[in-house]
Protein backbone atom coordinates (compact mmCIF):
# COMPACT_ATOMS: atom_id res chain seq x y z
CA UNK A 1 0.00 0.00 0.00
CA UNK A 2 1.38 3.11 -0.94
CA UNK A 3 1.10 5.91 1.57
CA UNK A 4 -0.51 9.48 1.40
CA UNK A 5 2.98 10.77 2.35
CA UNK A 6 4.37 8.54 -0.11
CA UNK A 7 2.92 10.05 -2.70
CA UNK A 8 3.15 13.80 -1.09
CA UNK A 9 7.16 13.34 -0.98
CA UNK A 10 7.18 11.57 -4.90
CA UNK A 11 6.00 14.90 -5.94
CA UNK A 12 8.77 16.87 -4.42
CA UNK A 13 10.82 14.40 -6.15
CA UNK A 14 9.22 14.81 -9.16
CA UNK A 15 9.21 19.16 -9.05
CA UNK A 16 5.45 18.73 -8.62
CA UNK A 17 2.70 20.24 -6.25
CA UNK A 18 -0.64 18.17 -5.96
CA UNK A 19 -3.49 20.59 -5.61
CA UNK A 20 -5.48 19.65 -1.81
CA UNK A 21 -8.29 18.83 -3.62
CA UNK A 22 -6.45 16.53 -6.21
CA UNK A 23 -4.12 14.77 -3.65
CA UNK A 24 -7.03 11.83 -2.95
CA UNK A 25 -7.97 11.01 -6.02
CA UNK A 26 -3.97 10.70 -6.81
CA UNK A 27 -3.40 8.82 -3.89
CA UNK A 28 -6.24 5.87 -4.88
CA UNK A 29 -5.15 5.81 -8.14
CA UNK A 30 -1.36 5.09 -7.68
CA UNK A 31 -2.15 2.47 -5.25
CA UNK A 32 -4.19 0.97 -7.60
CA UNK A 33 -1.39 0.95 -10.36
CA UNK A 34 1.45 0.58 -7.55
CA UNK A 35 -0.41 -2.43 -6.55
CA UNK A 36 -0.84 -3.94 -9.71
CA UNK A 37 2.98 -3.45 -10.10
CA UNK A 38 3.59 -5.09 -7.11
CA UNK A 39 2.73 -8.65 -8.92
CA UNK A 40 6.26 -8.31 -10.55
CA UNK A 41 7.44 -9.63 -6.78
CA UNK A 42 5.96 -13.32 -7.43
CA UNK A 43 8.08 -13.82 -10.39
CA UNK A 44 11.63 -15.57 -9.77
CA UNK A 45 14.60 -13.89 -11.04
CA UNK A 46 16.95 -15.05 -9.69
CA UNK A 47 20.55 -14.41 -11.69
CA UNK A 48 18.69 -12.92 -14.44
CA UNK A 49 20.34 -9.84 -15.64
CA UNK A 50 18.09 -6.76 -16.14
CA UNK A 51 17.59 -5.00 -19.21
CA UNK A 52 17.76 -1.64 -19.03
CA UNK A 53 18.56 -0.97 -23.19
CA UNK A 54 17.37 -2.09 -26.43
CA UNK A 55 19.34 -2.68 -29.77
CA UNK A 56 23.10 -2.30 -30.30
CA UNK A 57 24.62 -0.56 -26.72
CA UNK A 58 28.10 -0.53 -28.10
CA UNK A 59 29.45 3.06 -27.41
CA UNK A 60 29.26 5.12 -30.60
CA UNK A 61 31.74 7.22 -31.59
CA UNK A 62 32.47 10.80 -33.64
CA UNK A 63 35.54 13.18 -34.40
CA UNK A 64 35.93 15.57 -31.48
CA UNK A 65 34.73 18.54 -33.83
CA UNK A 66 32.63 21.14 -33.51
CA UNK A 67 29.75 21.41 -36.12
CA UNK A 68 27.37 24.05 -36.51
CA UNK A 69 23.52 23.74 -35.73
CA UNK A 70 21.81 26.44 -34.88
CA UNK A 71 22.46 30.23 -33.74
CA UNK A 72 22.40 31.73 -30.49
CA UNK A 73 19.22 33.70 -31.84
CA UNK A 74 17.24 30.41 -32.91
CA UNK A 75 18.22 28.77 -29.40
CA UNK A 76 16.80 31.38 -27.91
CA UNK A 77 13.65 31.90 -29.99
CA UNK A 78 11.36 29.93 -27.64
CA UNK A 79 12.82 31.40 -24.28
CA UNK A 80 9.72 32.33 -22.31
CA UNK A 81 12.45 35.63 -20.59
CA UNK A 82 14.83 36.72 -22.07
CA UNK A 83 17.41 40.07 -21.44
CA UNK A 84 20.53 41.15 -23.30
CA UNK A 85 20.71 37.79 -25.04
CA UNK A 86 20.35 35.44 -22.05
CA UNK A 87 17.52 33.62 -20.40
CA UNK A 88 16.31 35.43 -17.63
CA UNK A 89 14.59 33.31 -14.54
CA UNK A 90 13.90 34.58 -11.31
CA UNK A 91 15.79 34.80 -8.31
CA UNK A 92 18.14 31.75 -7.60
CA UNK A 93 19.44 32.48 -4.16
CA UNK A 94 16.50 33.72 -2.01
CA UNK A 95 17.45 36.96 0.07
CA UNK A 96 16.57 35.13 3.52
CA UNK A 97 18.89 31.67 2.47
CA UNK A 98 21.85 34.68 2.38
CA UNK A 99 21.00 36.21 5.80
CA UNK B 1 -10.83 13.46 -55.51
CA UNK B 2 -11.82 10.87 -52.59
CA UNK B 3 -8.17 10.08 -51.30
CA UNK B 4 -9.86 7.16 -49.43
CA UNK B 5 -9.74 5.38 -52.69
CA UNK B 6 -6.46 6.52 -53.61
CA UNK B 7 -3.26 5.09 -53.12
CA UNK B 8 0.52 6.70 -52.89
CA UNK B 9 1.10 5.34 -56.17
CA UNK B 10 -2.34 5.65 -58.09
CA UNK B 11 -1.74 9.75 -56.58
CA UNK B 12 2.20 9.63 -58.31
CA UNK B 13 0.97 8.39 -61.39
CA UNK B 14 -2.08 11.32 -61.73
CA UNK B 15 1.02 13.61 -60.29
CA UNK B 16 3.67 12.17 -63.00
CA UNK B 17 0.49 12.50 -66.18
CA UNK B 18 -0.35 15.77 -64.65
CA UNK B 19 -4.01 14.96 -63.97
CA UNK B 20 -3.27 16.98 -60.71
CA UNK B 21 -0.74 19.17 -59.23
CA UNK B 22 0.98 18.78 -55.88
CA UNK B 23 -0.55 21.75 -54.90
CA UNK B 24 -3.98 20.79 -56.19
CA UNK B 25 -2.82 18.02 -53.42
CA UNK B 26 -2.60 19.83 -50.63
CA UNK B 27 -5.39 22.65 -51.17
CA UNK B 28 -7.56 19.84 -51.61
CA UNK B 29 -6.16 17.89 -48.23
CA UNK B 30 -6.18 21.22 -46.63
CA UNK B 31 -10.07 21.61 -47.48
CA UNK B 32 -11.15 18.32 -46.21
CA UNK B 33 -9.56 18.71 -42.94
CA UNK B 34 -10.77 22.00 -42.56
CA UNK B 35 -14.39 20.47 -43.20
CA UNK B 36 -13.79 17.65 -41.02
CA UNK B 37 -11.93 19.20 -38.39
CA UNK B 38 -15.35 20.45 -35.99
CA UNK B 39 -16.20 17.02 -35.72
CA UNK B 40 -13.41 14.65 -35.74
CA UNK B 41 -10.33 16.69 -34.08
CA UNK B 42 -7.82 14.65 -36.14
CA UNK B 43 -5.19 18.18 -36.03
CA UNK B 44 -3.95 20.55 -33.99
CA UNK B 45 -2.02 22.50 -36.82
CA UNK B 46 -2.65 22.62 -40.51
CA UNK B 47 0.26 23.58 -42.29
CA UNK B 48 -1.03 26.60 -44.23
CA UNK B 49 2.95 26.75 -46.08
CA UNK B 50 1.68 23.43 -47.34
CA UNK B 51 0.07 24.14 -50.81
CA UNK B 52 3.81 26.79 -51.06
CA UNK B 53 5.91 23.92 -50.48
CA UNK B 54 3.88 21.70 -53.17
CA UNK B 55 4.06 24.69 -55.48
CA UNK B 56 7.77 24.00 -55.45
CA UNK B 57 7.80 20.49 -56.00
CA UNK B 58 5.25 20.80 -58.96
CA UNK B 59 7.75 23.71 -60.10
CA UNK B 60 10.93 21.12 -60.06
CA UNK B 61 8.88 18.41 -61.09
CA UNK B 62 7.59 15.26 -59.64
CA UNK B 63 10.14 13.15 -58.95
CA UNK B 64 9.93 9.91 -56.79
CA UNK B 65 7.28 8.21 -55.42
CA UNK B 66 6.45 10.69 -52.71
CA UNK B 67 7.07 13.35 -54.62
CA UNK B 68 3.90 16.04 -54.09
CA UNK B 69 1.85 13.30 -51.53
CA UNK B 70 0.52 15.03 -48.44
CA UNK B 71 1.39 13.07 -45.53
CA UNK B 72 0.83 13.78 -41.97
CA UNK B 73 2.49 14.11 -38.52
CA UNK B 74 1.92 13.04 -35.31
CA UNK B 75 2.34 16.02 -33.24
CA UNK B 76 5.37 15.33 -30.70
CA UNK B 77 7.65 14.77 -34.16
CA UNK B 78 8.91 18.29 -34.00
CA UNK B 79 8.83 20.78 -37.29
CA UNK B 80 10.69 23.54 -38.01
CA UNK B 81 8.62 26.92 -38.34
CA UNK B 82 5.70 25.00 -37.63
CA UNK B 83 4.05 25.02 -33.74
CA UNK B 84 4.69 20.81 -32.10
CA UNK B 85 3.10 20.14 -28.52
CA UNK B 86 2.96 16.89 -28.20
CA UNK B 87 -0.60 17.74 -27.41
CA UNK B 88 0.81 18.93 -23.75
CA UNK B 89 0.05 22.54 -22.44
CA UNK B 90 3.48 22.63 -21.53
CA UNK B 91 4.74 22.97 -25.23
CA UNK B 92 1.14 24.81 -26.16
CA UNK B 93 3.95 27.65 -28.20
CA UNK B 94 6.73 25.60 -28.93
CA UNK B 95 8.35 26.44 -31.90
CA UNK B 96 10.63 24.23 -33.05
CA UNK B 97 13.87 25.44 -34.94
CA UNK B 98 15.07 22.33 -36.15
CA UNK B 99 13.46 18.95 -38.15
CA UNK B 100 13.26 15.88 -37.07
CA UNK B 101 14.91 13.28 -39.52
CA UNK B 102 11.93 11.58 -40.59
CA UNK B 103 10.58 15.24 -41.82
CA UNK B 104 13.69 16.05 -43.43
CA UNK B 105 13.94 12.34 -45.17
CA UNK B 106 10.30 12.60 -46.54
CA UNK B 107 10.52 16.32 -47.38
CA UNK B 108 13.40 15.27 -49.23
CA UNK B 109 12.04 12.68 -51.48
CA UNK B 110 9.36 15.48 -51.79
CA UNK B 111 6.44 14.54 -49.63
CA UNK B 112 4.22 17.47 -47.90
CA UNK B 113 3.77 17.75 -44.62
CA UNK B 114 0.34 19.29 -44.65
CA UNK B 115 0.13 19.95 -40.85
CA UNK B 116 0.08 17.77 -36.96
CA UNK B 117 -2.45 15.46 -35.72
CA UNK B 118 -3.57 14.95 -32.67
CA UNK B 119 -2.42 12.35 -29.54
CA UNK B 120 -2.52 11.68 -26.49
CA UNK B 121 -0.38 13.88 -24.02
CA UNK B 122 3.27 13.55 -24.40
CA UNK B 123 1.81 10.44 -26.52
CA UNK B 124 1.07 8.83 -22.79
CA UNK B 125 -2.66 6.83 -23.43
CA UNK B 126 -4.78 5.37 -25.41
CA UNK B 127 -7.62 6.94 -26.68
CA UNK B 128 -6.45 10.91 -27.35
CA UNK B 129 -8.57 12.04 -24.75
CA UNK B 130 -5.63 13.18 -22.65
CA UNK B 131 -4.75 15.63 -25.28
CA UNK B 132 -4.60 19.42 -24.55
CA UNK B 133 -6.30 20.48 -26.99
CA UNK B 134 -9.47 18.10 -26.73
CA UNK B 135 -9.98 14.41 -27.97
CA UNK B 136 -10.55 13.19 -31.23
CA UNK B 137 -13.13 10.87 -32.39
CA UNK B 138 -14.02 7.69 -34.16
CA UNK B 139 -14.38 8.42 -37.87
CA UNK B 140 -16.83 5.13 -37.89
CA UNK B 141 -18.82 5.59 -34.98
CA UNK B 142 -18.48 9.67 -32.87
CA UNK B 143 -18.93 8.31 -29.44
CA UNK B 144 -15.88 6.15 -30.00
CA UNK B 145 -12.24 6.92 -29.29
CA UNK B 146 -9.89 6.43 -32.16
CA UNK B 147 -7.38 4.73 -29.61
CA UNK B 148 -4.23 6.21 -29.34
CA UNK B 149 -2.07 7.92 -28.58
CA UNK B 150 -1.80 8.30 -32.61
CA UNK B 151 -5.32 8.78 -32.41
CA UNK B 152 -5.60 12.04 -35.07
CA UNK B 153 -2.93 10.29 -37.73
CA UNK B 154 -5.27 7.26 -37.38
CA UNK B 155 -8.42 9.15 -37.63
CA UNK B 156 -6.88 11.05 -40.59
CA UNK B 157 -6.44 8.44 -43.05
CA UNK B 158 -9.78 6.67 -42.00
CA UNK B 159 -11.37 9.63 -42.99
CA UNK B 160 -9.41 10.18 -46.51
CA UNK B 161 -7.99 13.24 -45.26
CA UNK B 162 -4.21 12.11 -45.81
CA UNK B 163 -3.40 9.03 -47.30
CA UNK B 164 -0.70 8.14 -44.58
CA UNK B 165 0.50 9.31 -41.22
CA UNK B 166 3.16 8.78 -39.32
CA UNK B 167 2.97 8.27 -35.98
CA UNK B 168 4.97 6.49 -33.03
CA UNK B 169 4.53 3.56 -30.87
CA UNK B 170 5.68 3.02 -27.27
CA UNK B 171 3.44 0.51 -25.98
CA UNK B 172 0.80 -0.49 -29.26
CA UNK B 173 0.10 3.98 -29.92
CA UNK B 174 0.27 3.14 -33.76
CA UNK B 175 -1.03 -0.67 -33.64
CA UNK B 176 -4.13 -0.04 -31.60
CA UNK B 177 -5.34 3.34 -32.99
CA UNK B 178 -4.83 1.60 -36.59
CA UNK B 179 -6.62 -1.28 -35.23
CA UNK B 180 -9.92 0.99 -33.86
CA UNK B 181 -10.34 2.97 -37.04
CA UNK B 182 -9.65 0.25 -39.56
CA UNK B 183 -6.22 1.23 -41.24
CA UNK B 184 -3.14 -0.66 -41.24
CA UNK B 185 -0.23 0.86 -38.78
CA UNK B 186 3.28 -0.63 -38.66
CA UNK B 187 5.63 0.07 -35.34
CA UNK B 188 9.03 -0.96 -36.80
CA UNK B 189 11.84 -2.70 -35.02
CA UNK B 190 13.71 -0.61 -32.37
CA UNK B 191 16.93 1.45 -34.34
CA UNK B 192 14.88 1.34 -37.76
CA UNK B 193 14.29 4.61 -38.02
CA UNK B 194 16.22 7.22 -36.11
CA UNK B 195 14.07 9.00 -33.60
CA UNK B 196 16.11 12.49 -33.99
CA UNK B 197 13.20 15.13 -32.92
CA UNK B 198 11.04 12.35 -31.63
CA UNK B 199 9.42 14.14 -28.28
CA UNK B 200 11.27 11.29 -25.94
CA UNK B 201 8.49 9.57 -24.05
CA UNK B 202 10.34 5.81 -23.17
CA UNK B 203 13.28 6.01 -24.67
CA UNK B 204 13.92 2.04 -24.57
CA UNK B 205 10.70 1.43 -26.67
CA UNK B 206 10.22 5.14 -28.36
CA UNK B 207 10.12 3.77 -32.22
CA UNK B 208 8.31 5.93 -35.22
CA UNK B 209 6.23 4.14 -38.27
CA UNK B 210 3.25 4.63 -40.48
CA UNK B 211 -0.29 4.30 -40.61
CA UNK B 212 -1.91 4.54 -43.74
CA UNK B 213 -5.77 2.51 -45.54
CA UNK B 214 -3.05 0.62 -47.38
CA UNK B 215 -0.21 -1.77 -46.81
CA UNK B 216 1.91 -0.84 -49.99
CA UNK B 217 1.58 3.05 -48.57
CA UNK B 218 3.15 2.78 -45.20
CA UNK B 219 6.17 0.25 -47.40
CA UNK B 220 6.64 3.22 -49.51
CA UNK B 221 6.97 5.34 -46.53
CA UNK B 222 9.11 3.27 -44.56
CA UNK B 223 11.74 2.59 -47.26
CA UNK B 224 11.96 6.10 -47.37
CA UNK B 225 12.18 7.69 -44.00
CA UNK B 226 13.87 4.23 -41.98
CA UNK B 227 17.75 3.64 -41.77
CA UNK B 228 21.04 5.04 -39.76
CA UNK B 229 21.25 8.54 -38.57
CA UNK B 230 24.58 10.10 -37.25
CA UNK B 231 21.64 12.17 -34.67
CA UNK B 232 20.61 8.49 -33.37
CA UNK B 233 22.92 5.99 -32.15
CA UNK B 234 20.39 3.66 -31.13
CA UNK B 235 19.79 4.02 -35.16
CA UNK B 236 20.86 0.70 -36.42
CA UNK B 237 23.49 1.12 -39.93
CA UNK B 238 21.58 -2.12 -41.78
CA UNK B 239 20.50 -1.54 -45.17
CA UNK B 240 16.84 -0.62 -45.69
CA UNK B 241 15.29 -2.84 -48.18
CA UNK B 242 12.47 -1.18 -51.10
CA UNK B 243 9.69 -2.48 -49.06
CA UNK B 244 6.82 -2.09 -51.68
CA UNK B 245 8.83 -3.10 -54.22
CA UNK B 246 9.43 -6.13 -52.51
CA UNK B 247 5.77 -6.86 -51.23
CA UNK B 248 4.94 -10.26 -52.12
CA UNK B 249 1.68 -12.17 -50.72
CA UNK B 250 2.84 -15.85 -51.11
CA UNK B 251 2.08 -17.13 -47.64
CA UNK B 252 2.80 -20.94 -48.71
CA UNK B 253 5.29 -22.08 -45.79
CA UNK B 254 5.13 -19.13 -43.23
CA UNK B 255 5.21 -20.50 -39.51
CA UNK B 256 2.86 -18.62 -37.86
CA UNK B 257 3.14 -18.62 -33.63
CA UNK B 258 -0.38 -18.14 -31.94
CA UNK B 259 0.21 -17.35 -28.33
CA UNK B 260 -2.82 -18.87 -26.49
CA UNK B 261 -2.71 -16.19 -23.48
CA UNK B 262 -3.17 -13.82 -26.59
CA UNK B 263 -6.56 -15.30 -26.07
CA UNK B 264 -7.39 -13.32 -23.01
CA UNK B 265 -10.51 -14.12 -21.10
CA UNK B 266 -11.55 -10.54 -21.61
CA UNK B 267 -11.26 -10.16 -25.33
CA UNK B 268 -14.55 -9.80 -27.16
CA UNK B 269 -16.03 -12.77 -28.72
CA UNK B 270 -16.53 -10.84 -32.10
CA UNK B 271 -12.70 -9.84 -31.75
CA UNK B 272 -11.66 -13.37 -31.42
CA UNK B 273 -14.24 -14.39 -34.25
CA UNK B 274 -12.34 -12.33 -36.93
CA UNK B 275 -9.05 -13.02 -36.05
CA UNK B 276 -9.82 -16.83 -36.10
CA UNK B 277 -11.46 -15.92 -39.89
CA UNK B 278 -8.17 -13.77 -40.48
CA UNK B 279 -5.90 -17.14 -39.31
CA UNK B 280 -8.00 -19.64 -41.64
CA UNK B 281 -7.86 -17.34 -44.29
CA UNK B 282 -3.67 -17.89 -43.62
CA UNK B 283 -3.74 -21.59 -43.52
CA UNK B 284 -5.83 -21.90 -46.80
CA UNK B 285 -3.16 -19.39 -48.34
CA UNK B 286 -0.46 -22.00 -47.29
CA UNK B 287 1.05 -20.99 -43.94
CA UNK B 288 0.91 -23.46 -40.79
CA UNK B 289 -0.77 -21.78 -38.10
CA UNK B 290 0.04 -23.48 -34.46
CA UNK B 291 -0.29 -22.06 -30.45
CA UNK B 292 2.53 -21.33 -28.51
CA UNK B 293 2.77 -20.31 -25.03
CA UNK B 294 4.13 -17.23 -23.59
CA UNK B 295 3.65 -17.24 -20.29
CA UNK B 296 5.15 -14.50 -18.93
CA UNK B 297 2.98 -12.05 -20.69
CA UNK B 298 0.97 -12.30 -17.76
CA UNK B 299 3.47 -9.53 -16.56
CA UNK B 300 3.82 -7.65 -19.84
CA UNK B 301 1.84 -4.47 -18.56
CA UNK B 302 3.20 -4.55 -14.88
CA UNK B 303 7.10 -4.22 -16.91
CA UNK B 304 5.72 -1.83 -19.92
CA UNK B 305 4.38 0.80 -16.50
CA UNK B 306 7.39 0.48 -14.38
CA UNK B 307 9.64 0.75 -17.23
CA UNK B 308 8.28 3.48 -19.23
CA UNK B 309 6.85 5.74 -16.81
CA UNK B 310 10.62 5.58 -15.32
CA UNK B 311 11.92 6.80 -18.67
CA UNK B 312 9.31 9.02 -18.93
CA UNK B 313 10.11 10.73 -15.29
CA UNK B 314 13.54 10.96 -16.42
CA UNK B 315 12.86 12.24 -20.18
CA UNK B 316 10.66 14.98 -18.68
CA UNK B 317 12.42 16.44 -16.21
CA UNK B 318 13.57 18.99 -19.06
CA UNK B 319 10.22 20.75 -18.81
CA UNK B 320 11.00 23.17 -16.34
CA UNK B 321 9.71 26.66 -17.69
CA UNK B 322 12.98 27.85 -18.01
CA UNK B 323 13.90 27.47 -22.39
CA UNK B 324 11.11 27.04 -24.17
CA UNK B 325 7.35 26.20 -23.61
CA UNK B 326 4.75 27.70 -20.36
CA UNK B 327 6.01 29.70 -17.80
CA UNK B 328 4.03 29.90 -14.83
CA UNK B 329 3.33 33.47 -13.72
CA UNK B 330 3.86 35.21 -9.90
CA UNK B 331 6.69 32.96 -8.95
CA UNK B 332 8.98 33.61 -6.16
CA UNK B 333 12.54 31.78 -6.95
CA UNK B 334 13.52 29.45 -9.51
CA UNK B 335 12.44 26.38 -7.87
CA UNK B 336 8.91 27.54 -7.52
CA UNK B 337 9.20 28.23 -11.06
CA UNK B 338 9.96 24.18 -12.23
CA UNK B 339 6.86 23.23 -9.71
CA UNK B 340 4.42 25.83 -10.96
CA UNK B 341 5.46 25.52 -14.49
CA UNK B 342 4.77 21.77 -14.53
CA UNK B 343 2.23 21.35 -11.89
CA UNK B 344 0.19 24.32 -14.32
CA UNK B 345 1.50 22.72 -17.55
CA UNK B 346 1.41 18.68 -17.09
CA UNK B 347 -2.22 16.94 -17.28
CA UNK B 348 -3.17 14.34 -15.13
CA UNK B 349 -1.88 11.38 -16.72
CA UNK B 350 1.09 12.92 -17.49
CA UNK B 351 1.59 13.48 -13.98
CA UNK B 352 0.47 10.16 -12.80
CA UNK B 353 3.28 8.43 -15.09
CA UNK B 354 5.46 10.98 -13.76
CA UNK B 355 5.20 10.16 -10.93
CA UNK B 356 4.65 6.46 -10.75
CA UNK B 357 8.33 6.25 -12.48
CA UNK B 358 9.20 8.76 -10.04
CA UNK B 359 8.10 6.12 -7.58
CA UNK B 360 9.81 3.77 -9.56
CA UNK B 361 13.29 4.86 -9.41
CA UNK B 362 13.22 5.89 -5.54
CA UNK B 363 15.58 4.61 -2.70
CA UNK B 364 13.71 2.09 -1.76
CA UNK B 365 12.11 1.06 -4.52
CA UNK B 366 14.50 0.71 -7.22
CA UNK B 367 15.11 -2.87 -6.97
CA UNK B 368 11.59 -4.27 -5.95
CA UNK B 369 10.49 -2.20 -8.97
CA UNK B 370 12.74 -0.54 -11.57
CA UNK B 371 15.40 -3.76 -11.62
CA UNK B 372 12.97 -6.55 -11.28
CA UNK B 373 11.09 -4.84 -14.04
CA UNK B 374 14.03 -4.68 -16.09
CA UNK B 375 14.70 -8.28 -15.34
CA UNK B 376 11.41 -9.41 -15.82
CA UNK B 377 11.23 -7.64 -19.25
CA UNK B 378 14.87 -9.86 -19.97
CA UNK B 379 12.60 -13.25 -19.48
CA UNK B 380 9.70 -12.02 -21.69
CA UNK B 381 12.38 -11.46 -24.08
CA UNK B 382 13.11 -14.78 -24.00
CA UNK B 383 10.50 -16.25 -24.67
CA UNK B 384 9.39 -14.02 -27.28
CA UNK B 385 13.07 -14.74 -28.77
CA UNK B 386 12.60 -18.59 -28.12
CA UNK B 387 8.99 -18.85 -30.53
CA UNK B 388 10.45 -16.44 -33.03
CA UNK B 389 13.44 -19.39 -33.41
CA UNK B 390 10.66 -21.63 -34.69
CA UNK B 391 8.10 -19.68 -36.19
CA UNK B 392 8.38 -16.55 -38.72
CA UNK B 393 5.67 -14.55 -37.31
CA UNK B 394 3.42 -14.06 -34.20
CA UNK B 395 -0.14 -13.46 -34.44
CA UNK B 396 -3.07 -12.59 -32.33
CA UNK B 397 -5.78 -9.74 -31.77
CA UNK B 398 -3.99 -5.99 -31.71
CA UNK B 399 -6.45 -5.04 -28.81
CA UNK B 400 -8.75 -6.97 -26.48
CA UNK B 401 -12.10 -5.18 -27.66
CA UNK B 402 -13.20 -2.42 -30.49
CA UNK B 403 -13.31 1.16 -30.31
CA UNK B 404 -14.97 2.06 -26.63
CA UNK B 405 -16.56 5.01 -25.83
CA UNK B 406 -15.08 8.08 -25.17
CA UNK B 407 -15.89 8.70 -21.05
CA UNK B 408 -15.47 5.17 -20.38
CA UNK B 409 -12.33 4.51 -19.08
CA UNK B 410 -10.84 8.22 -18.49
CA UNK B 411 -11.35 8.12 -15.32
CA UNK B 412 -9.90 4.74 -14.49
CA UNK B 413 -6.54 4.55 -15.11
CA UNK B 414 -5.82 0.91 -14.94
CA UNK B 415 -8.53 -0.21 -16.87
CA UNK B 416 -6.92 2.27 -19.45
CA UNK B 417 -3.58 0.52 -19.37
CA UNK B 418 -4.85 -3.21 -19.31
CA UNK B 419 -6.02 -2.01 -23.18
CA UNK B 420 -2.32 -2.06 -23.84
CA UNK B 421 -1.76 -6.02 -23.01
CA UNK B 422 -1.42 -7.12 -26.75
CA UNK B 423 0.50 -4.44 -28.26
CA UNK B 424 3.19 -4.15 -25.19
CA UNK B 425 5.02 -7.51 -25.72
CA UNK B 426 6.53 -5.75 -29.22
CA UNK B 427 7.62 -2.70 -27.46
CA UNK B 428 8.94 -5.02 -24.59
CA UNK B 429 11.37 -6.74 -26.88
CA UNK B 430 11.87 -4.07 -29.36
CA UNK B 431 9.92 -6.79 -32.21
CA UNK B 432 8.49 -5.01 -35.49
CA UNK B 433 4.64 -5.28 -35.40
CA UNK B 434 1.73 -4.00 -37.77
CA UNK B 435 -1.96 -4.04 -37.36
CA UNK B 436 -4.30 -4.95 -40.59
CA UNK B 437 -8.12 -4.49 -40.96
CA UNK B 438 -9.64 -8.03 -40.30
CA UNK B 439 -12.96 -7.52 -40.06
CA UNK B 440 -15.92 -6.17 -38.03
CA UNK B 441 -17.21 -6.53 -34.31
CA UNK B 442 -20.50 -4.64 -33.24
CA UNK B 443 -19.79 -2.22 -36.56
CA UNK B 444 -16.18 -1.28 -35.32
CA UNK B 445 -13.02 -2.60 -37.01
CA UNK B 446 -10.92 -5.14 -35.67
CA UNK B 447 -7.35 -5.51 -36.03
CA UNK B 448 -4.80 -8.70 -36.50
CA UNK B 449 -1.36 -8.15 -34.79
CA UNK B 450 1.64 -9.63 -36.64
CA UNK B 451 4.87 -9.29 -35.17
CA UNK B 452 8.32 -10.19 -36.73
CA UNK B 453 11.87 -10.84 -35.85
CA UNK B 454 13.91 -8.19 -35.72
CA UNK B 455 14.66 -6.45 -38.79
CA UNK B 456 11.60 -8.63 -40.68
CA UNK B 457 9.41 -5.37 -41.62
CA UNK B 458 9.13 -6.86 -45.10
CA UNK B 459 7.59 -10.45 -43.72
CA UNK B 460 5.06 -8.42 -41.32
CA UNK B 461 4.26 -5.98 -44.02
CA UNK B 462 3.97 -9.29 -46.59
CA UNK B 463 1.49 -10.88 -44.46
CA UNK B 464 -0.36 -8.02 -44.07
CA UNK B 465 -0.56 -7.43 -47.62
CA UNK B 466 -1.91 -10.93 -47.87
CA UNK B 467 -4.56 -10.52 -45.70
CA UNK B 468 -5.20 -6.97 -47.47
CA UNK B 469 -5.94 -8.71 -50.67
CA UNK B 470 -7.95 -11.36 -49.46
CA UNK B 471 -10.47 -9.19 -47.45
CA UNK B 472 -10.03 -5.73 -49.10
CA UNK B 473 -11.30 -3.92 -46.02
CA UNK B 474 -9.91 -0.84 -47.86
CA UNK B 475 -13.01 -0.67 -49.76
CA UNK B 476 -14.94 -0.08 -46.34
CA UNK B 477 -16.48 3.54 -45.83
CA UNK B 478 -16.26 4.47 -42.16
CA UNK B 479 -19.72 4.49 -40.79
CA UNK B 480 -20.17 7.68 -39.71
CA UNK B 481 -18.64 9.34 -42.68
CA UNK B 482 -21.14 7.39 -45.08
CA UNK B 483 -23.00 9.23 -48.02
CA UNK B 484 -20.59 12.54 -47.46
CA UNK B 485 -18.40 12.23 -50.27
Amino acid sequence: MISKDEILHVATLANLKLQDNEVDSFVSQLDKIVGMESKLSSVDTTGIEPTYNMGDTNSVFREDKGVRTQTREQMLENVPETDNNLIKVPTIVDKEDDE
Amino acid sequence: MDIKKETIASLHEKLANKEVTAEELADQAITKINANEKKLNTFITVNDKAPEAAKKIDDEGIKGPLSGIPIAFKDNIVTNGIKTTAASKILYNFMPVYSATVLEKLEAAGAIDIGKTNLDEFAMGSSTETSFFGTTVNPWDFSRVPGGSSGGSAAAVAAGEVVAALGTDTGGSIRQPAAFNGVFGIKPTYGRVSRWGIIAFSSSMDQVGVLSKRVEDSAAVLSVMAGHDEHDSTSSEKEVPDYRANLNKDMHGVKIAVPKEFWHEGTHPEVLKSVNEALDAYKKMGATVEEVSLPTLKHAVEVYYVLASSEASSNLQRYDGVRYGFRADDVKNIKDLFVKSRSEGFGDEVKRRIMLGTFALSAGAYDAYFKKAAQVRTIFINELTKVLNDYDLIMGPSTTTPAFKIGEKVDDPLAMYMNDILTIPANLAGLPAASVPAGLADGMPVGLQIIGKPFAEQEVFNAAYALQEENKFYEKVPTALKGED
